[in-house]
């Protein structure tokens, strides 16, 4: 066994038990904190494979924008406490179920899929001049309209997480205003 | 290394963030499982690639970029869904001020 396939099998244990954590942890931030692991050794096979950029961007993106995000929000509301309540235990075991009669039926349908090699350390299309090459001659075009997909997500997550305007306190003052022009009148 | 352990782990991958949508209720564990299925999907697009450049690199240069870029933008749209949903969790928060997906039904209030 080579070093690169020891690398494979201890990213892949490491990539499974912290997605499992993740979906175990009662505590959300703990579940961000083994997100964020899971992103780290899927970059970790990413470098494997070559693709360097892809594993920058990984963890550029991924693990510190947006789980920086995701841990903002449980923070600021409040919720790194236990707060889910014991619930029906079969509801568990049924959703277990379904994801394992899932894993089978696509297991057993691409166990004899025919044996090709993925290169693993050579190859240089993960290079940052090879994938800008063909991402602003060939995909220019979904580059900007990402860039219009981006915008429009801004707007809509501000406007959304916009304080509702009219706080009860604000009412109150527009309420006595109105009284105070009513009686000026 | 064969395409073949890829797509197992990639398929374990999106097996485990299935059983978390399906099991947990707080919303932004949900959020976060979805994040690990498009992972899944990544990994796998990018093994993917390396297959194909393997196979066709004598012809064509970059043969196989495809599925990475692919990749790249997969998490351009995922950056946008997270803020998108995110905004959405906290609205939801101030609504029923809880995160579980139970109480979505109060929010045509």
């Amino acid at each position: 066994m080579t070093i690169t396939q020891l690398l494979f099998w201890i990213l892949s244990i490491l990539t499974l038990f912290s997605a499992l954590m993740v979906i175990t942890s009662k505590n959300p931030v703990y579940s961000v904190l083994w997100l964020i692991v899971t992103f780290f050794t899927i970059s970790g096979h990413y470098i494997l494979l070559n693709a360097q950029f892809l594993a920058v961007v990984n963890i550029i993106v991924y693990a510190g924008a947006i789980m920086v995000l995701f841990l903002f929000v449980i923070m600021l509301m409040n919720l790194n406490k236990d707060t889910e309540p014991q619930k029906n235990k079969w509801l568990k075991l049924a959703g277990a179920v379904a994801g394992g009669c899932l894993l089978l039926v696509m297991v057993a349908a691409l166990r004899n899929t025919e044996k090709q090699m993925a290169e693993l350390v050579t190859g240089d299309i993960g290079l940052i001049q090879n994938l800008g090459q063909v991402l602003f001659k060939d995909y220019v075009v979904p580059f900007e309209i990402s860039s219009i997909l981006f915008l429009s997500a801004m707007v809509g997550a501000v406007i959304l997480g916009k304080k509702d305007e009219h706080s009860p306190v604000e009412n109150e003052i527009r309420k006595v205003e109105a009284t105070q022009e009513a009686m000026n009148i | 290394m064969p395409v073949n352990y890829y797509i197992f782990l990639s398929i374990a991958l999106f097996v485990i963030g299935i059983i978390g949508v399906l099991t947990r209720r707080n919303a932004i564990i949900i959020f976060m499982c979805i994040e690990l299925m498009l992972n899944a999907v990544n990994l796998l697009l990018v093994a993917f690639s390396k297959v194909h450049h393997l196979a066709g690199a004598a012809a064509n240069a970059t043969e196989g970029s495809d599925g990475q870029l692919f990749v790249f933008f997969i998490m351009v749209v995922a950056a946008a869904e997270v803020a998108v949903g995110l905004s959405i969790i906290v609205m939801l928060f101030r609504n029923t001020h809880s995160v579980d997906i139970n109480f979505l039904n109060r929010l045509k209030h």
